[in-house]
């Protein structure tokens, strides 16, 4: 940058010229690797689907298979985000809430799934559940299938997207105290109560905002599911899946169509996730100030 | 908490105790296996280097975004998180439908020699993809909250930029540096969406481990993959434990200043 220079104390204010330069090209640079490293990515994905004229597009898009796969995404992610949405608030309210044993490893607990392979994920409920796993031979003689079965796939989601609640409430719930329902309680109000007139309004966007990370990602799941799902066409495949066994077919076109939907909702799911920030203010280092104010 | 326990500590435990059954010897010898070893080089190695560029382009892009005010900077900060949000088999795909020799980007490296696809160079562009954010999210904060009256005070000391960079900077960044490059490459090390489709999957070259897992379950073999996934599962581990070290350093170093 400018080297060995003595810098006067209005350097910061008033940036001479070298300062100004190196500013821009910091910022270029940055600009470049986004333009390069993740536009690029997103626009190919857009431009092979269409490649064939929108006719084709629309046709691989409707392919029976294609259909069900959207169907079983949609369908997990309504099981999986729930789950995950009560369990979150659950954890997230006994972890800020009271002082028990253990709290630590609870904590830890919430976040290995962020630090465990997804493969390794969706293998360890093959270990339980599979022919060969603890519970597979109880499973199979009642007929009851989890392992290369829905039930399977959305067990794999759940423990992907485990954290991403209350990981978001725990910092937010920590900051704001517990005055207010101390408060509520204090003027009789009773658990009930607390929760739905005091603690849920405060923490809404917060809770929002963790619901639709965990909802983004058990719509992208690819790894975890693909170990349990065991890829039998129209029935187990989500829609990540599709993409990759078209993919390996060779039928790209059709891979792409089916991938420019899953691009299509990480995109808004984007737009939501940053126009929840900047109206709300989570995410800048205000939660304290809000929750003083 | 008994939720917790059926989701995560049960099937943990399940391939843990299924990894330890086939007795040490048993498990030692899967986990070396020639073809098991040369996938460790590869996703550590790749993961490695992965994280390193992460790294460097993770503290640009925080910095950048920390500091500086442009037109589009919310554009470019809802960005970063495109890795997070975009499914991995999708990234895979057009990262490498970019870089194949008829792609947007290898058409222009394949004449000059440069092989991206199918090679450990793309494992290394697909780990960095779903990496670097991790690097982004952890500094970003960090520098934000990091007052400029600190570096006015350097610069009235007659300090030059580079010094202004290293000595008041860096101290405070550098844990959060270390902790985002951490879960960049805990991140890198078990991926598996986004780098199947551009790693070519050649045993012994481009093969990483957690495809070595999924192979070995596809073959029925599934004392072997437990053993392999228990080995990923120990990296997984250790890695949690630096970075919570890492955390504990950082708020140390924090309370140390005020």
């Amino acid at each position: 940058m400018t080297g060995h220079r003595p810098v006067s104390s209005s350097s910061l204010l008033h940036p001479s010229r070298a300062q100004q330069v190196g500013r821009v090209t910091l910022i270029l640079l940055s600009l470049l690797f986004l333009l390069g490293f993740l536009i690029l990515p997103v626009a190919v994905v857009f431009t092979q689907a269409l490649s064939q004229g929108w006719k084709l597009y629309r046709d691989s898009i409707c392919q029976a298979y294609v259909l069900f796969a959207l169907r079983l995404t949609g369908l997990v992610a309504s099981i999986a985000v729930p789950l995950n949405l009560v369990f979150g608030l659950a954890a997230s309210w006994a972890i800020t809430r009271f002082e028990f044993h253990g709290k630590s490893l609870l904590i830890t607990f919430i976040d290995i799934p962020l630090s465990v392979s997804p493969v390794v994920a969706g293998m360890m409920y093959v270990e339980v559940f599979g022919l060969h796993g603890w519970l597979g031979p109880w499973l199979s003689e009642h007929n009851l299938h989890v392992i290369f079965a829905v039930p399977g796939i959305v067990l794999a989601t759940v423990f992907v997207t485990f954290p991403f609640v209350a990981r978001e409430l725990i910092p937010f719930m920590q900051a704001q105290g517990s005055d207010e329902e101390v408060a509520a309680v204090v003027l009789g109000a009773n658990g009930w109560n607390v929760f739905w007139r005091v603690t849920l309004p405060n923490i809404k966007w917060a809770l929002l905002y963790g619901t639709i990370l965990a909802a983004s990602r058990s719509i992208g799941e690819f790894g975890a599911v693909s170990v349990v799902s065991g890829h039998i066409r129209g029935k187990t495949t989500t829609l990540p899946l599709q993409v990759e066994m078209l993919y390996n077919e060779y039928n790209f076109t059709a891979a792409f169509a089916a991938a420019s939907l899953l691009t299509l909702a990480a995109v808004v799911t984007l737009g939501i996730k940053k126009a929840l920030e900047v109206t709300t203010g989570l995410r800048r280092g205000n939660e304290k100030e809000e929750a003083k104010s | 908490m008994i939720y917790l326990t059926a989701i995560v500590l049960i099937p943990l435990a399940a391939i843990l105790l299924h990894a330890s059954r086939q007795g040490f010897m048993g498990f030692l010898h899967t986990v070396t296996a020639p073809r098991v070893l040369a996938s460790y080089r590869v996703t550590l190695g790749s993961a490695g280097v992965a994280a390193l560029l992460s790294a460097v382009f993770g503290m640009l892009l925080a910095w950048v975004l920390a500091r500086y005010d442009f037109p589009g900077k919310r554009v470019v900060d809802a960005l970063v998180d495109l890795p997070f949000a975009l499914p991995t088999a999708v990234a895979g795909i057009s990262l490498t439908a970019l870089y194949t020799e008829q792609g947007w980007i290898g058409r222009y490296l394949e004449p000059h020699g440069i092989h991206v696809a199918f090679t450990p160079v793309g494992i290394v562009l697909a780990m960095s993809f779903v990496g670097f954010p991790f690097v982004v999210r952890s500094v970003q904060p960090v520098l934000e909250d990091l007052d400029p009256a600190m570096e006015e005070a350097a610069a009235s000391l007659g300090a030059n930029v580079w010094q202004r960079f290293t000595r008041v900077i860096a101290p405070v960044a550098f844990p959060a540096l270390l902790t985002g490059t951490a879960l960049a490459f805990a991140r890198a090390a078990g991926e598996y969406g986004s780098v199947i489709f551009i790693a070519g999957n050649m045993p012994m070259k481009t093969e990483i481990t957690t495809l070595l897992i999924v192979t070995k379950l596809e073959e029925y073999d599934y004392s072997g993959a437990a053993a392999i996934a228990g080995a990923m599962l120990a990296l997984s581990f250790s890695i949690m434990l630096l970075v919570n070290l890492l955390q504990w350093w950082g708020q140390r170093r924090e309370g140390n200043r005020t």
